[in-house]
């Protein structure tokens, strides 16, 4: 046989592989020395239980708490909560409550993607005063500093007009004031000149509230439900510094198109140590935002302020310098974040606003649902089916089966390395659902050494020699490999991509398996059966290898070249055991008498000797099979040339 | 016996052994249409029987308890409402959470006596309310919308990778069969359907798919030159491909459910209701099933949806044309005969040989 025409490098392949394998137990071992990582994998609600958290629903309009309202705040917790990894959460209603268990002792900033409602709005800031409350004769000193500025992605206003109508509109408010008030809120205008007009606005009740209003009193400065959008507001920053008169919402929440959280750029390209949140404006947000902006920089401090109020606290407030006007629908809002904190908020701000605002009625641990009982048991029963799948792949394919053996092994290291890994850096968390799907794993991943085992077998049947065998096999076997688990990877993507929850963990364990059998295959099963081709054991098909020639019927000679025929020496014994078998040639349709040896000669030969045959025994003597199929098959008089 | 089975493979493999697997398609076709009618009544009665994962169900909370015995508690509920397997949970040191499915309001009341007799607090202790599916519509919404985009990719994927997307249609039908029969059997039991379950159900759709795709792999290969010869036609050559895949297919199946069917033996047997035997029960009959529908039902449909092909319906009708004329004149042409019994069959396996090379070439010697 022709030997292998490109330079296989086995051993190469292996070591990256052991380098692979290196890589992931070494970043896991520095994980363990600098921060949280451990050895084994962190384990999900049903078999580790967690903590559990009652929302209650809080709006000043009862109406506003339906089941509908309860079942999209579910939803967008359920969104959140995935975004940040694939912990499974279990989230139910109860009642008018909505019940959140997470597993584990889940971080602080998960707990606040639950909690907070992330109602976003950007209003006009109409004044800034000193914390505490004032009198009447000191208010509205205006405080000159915010803490941020408008990093303004800043264009000259090359905005075009066209859109300012429509964006006048969109953003003028109705004014509704209320008479039944007893102070008096009504403005001393009939209509407001445009949001930023204090003398509309400021009414004495706002600014009575605004007074009294004390942010050094840690109460005021929870946040809560915003207020009513076509109004003013009173209220103050998170930390208490300042307290604010803010104009009617300008641009709501909804607008916002993504969010993403990043380290702030100079407009150099630098990038400073602050940790800002990025937002996109959609279209009608954009509109807005160009508007405001246009407005606000004309205006003298504090009114050239925007607040950006989150959950009824300005987190925000930056200036805006005369000619900075961003029209390209970008905003970055930097307050004070962590890297943590910038990372909830955008992802608060990515799903969506709660429809309601919730107060946490109460936080406990819960126990597991399953126990360690039925971790235990299913770890057993998966240890029974191995031990099953060894002995039979040891039956099946003898000294071969050691091969699939230690290529599950190799899997079954990948796996827990990339899990132990993964329940590290992406939150990933074993639920016995995953356990089980593992164990199946084996299946699918024992599937891929099969298949290439049986192709290795078919070549060998076609007379190849064994290290020509599993140079073929393999190409062949590898096509039907990847062609197969691109539909589980494809099937993963897509389930992991589109769906929430359960599901959404099960696409992962998919997706994780089928690229560590297919890592398994290329990186091990292949090289090491390349290099036991090479073994005498095998290569020489010793009957306990599984690659015995003569067992897979090689048993009629064979053309070597240059004029040899190759009759191995117990094709006699062989035919003598089979009794009145008759060599039948590799992919015969069935039937048909036939020696396989693909030479002219022996193809004259053995026409030659059916010649003489015929002419003694009576035609179809020699006819040997009593198949069905066999009935109708051809016995055709064609040669082998025309058929191609 | 693995000699026997080396040597049936084998005789498989060249075809000396041939099971008439697509020449029998319409028996195969009755078995799936019975199994699968046989399902869809199962499917209506008594139907799938969906856990308080997806209709929420009744909640008891017991605070204050000196006794944290979660056995204690599940035996409280059957005795009142027998056939039911809550799930107990401890919260915060000193409750238990037990969740049901939905009871009437007679056995709510009657189970919440019990449970502060059980534990032997006062009845006020024991708060109920009703709890909504944890597995919500949005999941489910969300799961089949998921599905769909999927069946779609890998229909496109299919027909691009085997160049015919008759062979993606088989794979979807021998799918939805193996979808519905698990279905079935799982409703014919009688379980609860847990998100448990539903996974299994989903592992099922990629293994069907997958099982099919490796069979349809060897189908494409034997088939690749049907047009170029005259010999075999293509239902011939697609059954060569199915028998020469047999092994691998048991073998796969059987190192595949031998994991699965340890579960099942352990979830049903020694850990009763539970995760374990929901995920196991579904994936063992999909399993099974999938192999089945590779074998016996992709190909077949794939072949009787290429045999509407105009070229192949040709080339078939040719092939058996010549076949007929030949067995009524080989009997008197001697010649014929010595040329048959000489001739070397390809079905499909055997490709020329390629240039191997340079280095391949025989070197002089120095």
């Amino acid at each position: 046989m022709a030997p292998p025409t490109r330079r296989h490098r086995p051993v190469r392949t292996l070591l990256w592989l052991g380098l692979l394998i290196v890589a992931i137990f070494g970043t896991i071992f520095a994980g363990t020395k600098t921060s949280d990582a451990t050895w084994t994998p962190n384990l999900a609600l049903d078999l580790e239980g967690g903590t559990q958290i009652i929302l209650k629903p809080v709006s000043e309009d009862p109406g506003a708490i339906t089941d509908e309202t309860i079942s999209q705040a579910i939803e967008v917790i359920r969104q959140r909560v995935d975004s940040s990894g694939v912990a499974e959460a279990e989230i139910t209603s109860q009642g008018r409550n909505i019940v959140v268990a997470l597993p584990g002792t889940p971080s602080e900033e998960t707990l606040d993607l639950v909690r907070t409602s992330a109602q976003m709005e950007f209003r006009p800031v109409l004044a800034v005063g000193a914390p505490t409350p004032t009198t009447a004769d000191d208010a509205a000193a205006p405080e000159p500093t915010p803490s941020a500025s408008a990093e303004a992605q800043a264009t000259d206003g090359e905005e075009a007009a066209a859109d300012e109508g429509a964006a006048e509109a969109a953003a003028t408010p109705t004014p509704t004031p209320s008479a039944s008030t007893p102070a008096s809120d009504t403005p001393s205008k009939a209509a407001p000149d445009n949001p930023s007009d204090v003398a509309y606005y400021v009414t004495p009740a706002v600014q009575e509230r605004f007074d009294a209003l004390d942010c050094t009193d840690p109460a005021n400065l929870t946040g809560g439900a915003p207020g009513a959008p076509d109004v003013a507001y009173v209220t103050c920053d998170p930390d208490g510094t300042s307290k604010f008169i803010l104009g009617p919402v300008e641009i709501p929440g909804k607008n916002i198109d993504s969010a993403s959280s990043g380290l702030r750029t100079t407009s150099t390209g630098a990038t400073t140590g602050e940790w800002v949140v990025n937002l996109e404006f959609n279209s009608q947000g954009t509109t807005q935002f160009t508007e405001v902006t246009t407005r606000l920089q004309g205006l003298s401090s504090p009114q050239n302020q925007f607040a950006v109020v989150l959950d009824g606290l300005v987190i925000s407030w930056p200036s805006l310098s005369p000619g900075t006007i961003i029209s390209d629908g970008k905003a970055e809002i930097s307050g004070g974040f962590t890297r943590e904190s910038a990372a909830t908020l955008a992802n608060q701000l990515n799903f969506g606003s709660l429809p309601l605002s919730f107060t946490v009625q109460s936080e406990e641990q819960i126990s597991a649902t399953l126990g360690s009982e039925q971790l235990q048991k299913g770890l057993i029963a998966g240890l029974i089916g191995l031990i099953l799948v060894v002995i039979y792949s040891l039956f099946q394919y003898r000294a071969l089966g050691l091969l699939t053996v230690a290529s599950l092994i190799v899997a079954a290291v990948l796996t827990y390395g990339v899990i132990t890994l993964l329940s590290w850096t992406q939150g990933y968390r074993l639920s016995l659902p995953g356990v089980a799907g593992l164990i199946v794993a084996i299946g699918i991943t024992a599937d891929s050494f099969i298949v290439y085992f049986e192709r290795i077998r078919d070549e060998l049947r076609e007379g190849r020699t064994l290290q020509a065998a599993v140079e073929r096999g393999w190409e062949r076997a590898r096509r039907t490999i990847l062609a197969s688990d691109a539909v589980n990877l494809i099937a993963a993507l897509v389930l992991y991509a589109l769906t929430v929850g359960g599901v959404r963990g099960f696409a992962f364990t998919l997706g994780l398996t089928t690229i560590i059998d297919v890592i398994v295959v290329f990186l091990f099963t292949h090289p090491m059966m390349t290099l036991i081709a090479r073994t005498r054991f095998f290569g020489d098909g010793h009957p306990l290898s599984g690659l015995d020639p003569r067992r897979l019927g090689v048993d009629t000679a064979r053309y070597a070249g240059r004029g040899r025929v190759v009759t191995p020496t117990t094709s006699g014994k062989a035919a003598k055991k089979d009794g009145d078998r008759v060599p039948v040639g590799v992919g015969t349709g069935g039937g048909a008498t036939t020696s396989s040896g693909p030479t002219i000669a022996e193809r004259r030969a053995a026409a030659r000797a059916a010649a003489g045959d015929a002419a003694t025994a009576p035609p179809g003597a020699t006819e040997p099979t009593p198949d069905a199929a066999a009935q109708d098959e051809p016995r055709t008089g064609r040669t082998e040339g025309s058929e191609h | 016996m693995a000699q026997g089975f080396a040597q049936w493979g084998n005789d498989l493999y060249t075809g000396r052994r041939s099971y008439d697997i697509v020449g029998r398609r319409r028996l195969w076709y009755t078995i799936s249409a019975i199994l699968v009618a046989v399902s869809a009544v199962l499917l209506i009665k008594p139907g799938l029987n969906p856990g308080i994962e997806f209709r929420g169900g009744s909640e008891f909370v017991v605070s204050n308890v000196e006794n944290l015995d979660q056995q204690l508690a599940i035996e409280t509920v059957q005795q009142v409402a027998p056939g039911e397997s809550p799930k107990v949970t401890t919260v915060g040191g000193q409750s238990l959470r037990i969740q049901t499915a939905e009871l009437s309001n007679a056995d709510v009341e009657e189970v919440q006596g019990a449970l502060a007799e059980a534990y032997g607090v006062p009845e006020g202790q024991v708060t109920t309310s009703f709890i909504g599916p944890s597995w919500g519509a949005d999941i489910s919404r969300k799961a089949i919308t998921g599905i769909l985009v999927f069946l779609l990719f890998v229909t496109v994927v299919m027909t691009i990778y085997f160049r015919n997307w008759r062979m993606a249609v088989a794979a979807l039908i021998a799918l939805f069969h193996d979808l519905i029969i698990t279905a079935g059997v799982y409703a014919g039991v009688g379980w609860e359907v847990t998100p448990a379950t539903v996974i299994g159900f989903l592992t099922i759709l990629g293994y069907s798919i997958y099982d099919t795709v490796v069979v349809f792999d060897k189908v494409r290969e034997n088939t690749a030159d049907t047009l170029d010869q005259s010999r075999f036609t293509y239902a011939e050559k697609a059954n060569l491909a199915v028998n020469q895949t047999l092994v691998r297919s048991i073998n796969t199946s059987v190192v595949a459910l031998l994991p699965v069917a340890s579960i099942l033996f352990v979830g049903a047997f020694v850990l009763g209701a539970g995760t374990l035997r929901d995920i196991a029960l579904a994936l063992f009959v999909g399993m099974l099933i999938g192999t089945f529908s590779s074998i016996f039902l992709a190909t077949p449909v794939e072949v009787t949806l290429r045999e509407r092909e105009p070229a192949i319906r040709e080339h078939t009708r040719k092939v058996l044309a010549a076949r007929g004329r030949r067995a009524t004149g080989a009997a008197d042409d001697e010649d014929a005969e010595a040329l048959a019994a000489a001739t070397i069959h390809s079905a499909g396996q055997l490709r020329p040989g390629a240039h191997q090379g340079v280095a391949a070439q025989p070197k002089r010697r120095r």
